[in-house]
């Protein structure tokens, strides 16, 4: 068994592939329209092949409430791994992200959040060399 | 204010706050579990700034959606009023 794809919601399908793509940096992959929404993936440039990130629609009555309460308290829905944390918070503030957790060292590695402007807040994380973690 | 001091948990987190302060939850419990050894649940976590809220110990603020815990040394400098802190060594 394989781990290939996984979801986050957005508010807004268009303005997520948007963020995802410009700002972030990874590429779509699939764009299906299915109604009036879409079966919208995409994945890193790193591994085009390797996992989906499924941009799913966030109307159902209960996500709105779980991503608020989750946001409240700085609580990070996804993860993304990423060679230099503070390079990357620097790429990222430069392109106008908010972050509510600057680089911040845990020990056995470097994280950071930031708010994807779709709902969600996203973890980035390097695990340093020498922790047997990657 | 004693109560809420009287706690090595919720003086950890004073001391977090003191040394970076505006930190959501989710921050607090990562420094408590990755710098302190600590595995306080996240809603003991929540209660123990409750606690600390109520005394005026730390206030909140919201910035965007996100809810940010700040250090607040008022109720500390109310001690200080009540018995001056005097420097004794200087006087010969």
């Amino acid at each position: 068994m394989r781990i290939h794809l996984t979801s986050i919601f957005v508010d807004d399908q268009r303005a997520a592939l948007a963020f995802y793509t410009d700002v972030l940096g990874f590429t779509k992959r699939h764009d299906v329209p299915i109604g009036h929404d879409s079966w919208l993936t995409v994945v890193s440039p790193d591994s085009p092949d390797g996992p989906e990130l499924l941009l799913e629609p966030s109307s159902h009555p209960a996500v709105q409430p779980f991503r608020d309460a989750l946001v409240e308290d700085g609580i990070p829905l996804c993860q993304f791994a990423v060679d230099d944390v503070a390079v990357e918070y620097d790429r990222l503030l430069g392109k106008g992200v908010t972050f509510t957790l600057p680089p911040t060292d845990i020990g056995s590695a470097v994280m950071a959040v930031f708010d994807d402007t779709c709902g969600n807040l996203i973890q980035i994380i390097a695990a340093k060399a020498g922790t047997g973690d990657e | 204010m004693f109560r809420a001091l009287d706690d090595e948990t919720r003086r950890l987190i004073l001391d977090e706050l003191s040394s970076r302060d505006g930190q959501t939850l989710f921050e607090i419990c990562a420094t408590l579990a990755t710098r302190h050894g600590l595995g306080s649940s996240r809603q003991a976590v929540s209660q123990h700034l409750g606690v600390l809220e109520s005394a005026g110990l730390v206030v909140t603020e919201r910035r965007g959606r996100s809810k940010f815990h700040y250090f607040s040394s008022e109720p500390l400098a109310a001690i200080t009023r009540r018995w001056p802190v005097v420097e004794k060594g200087n006087t010969s």
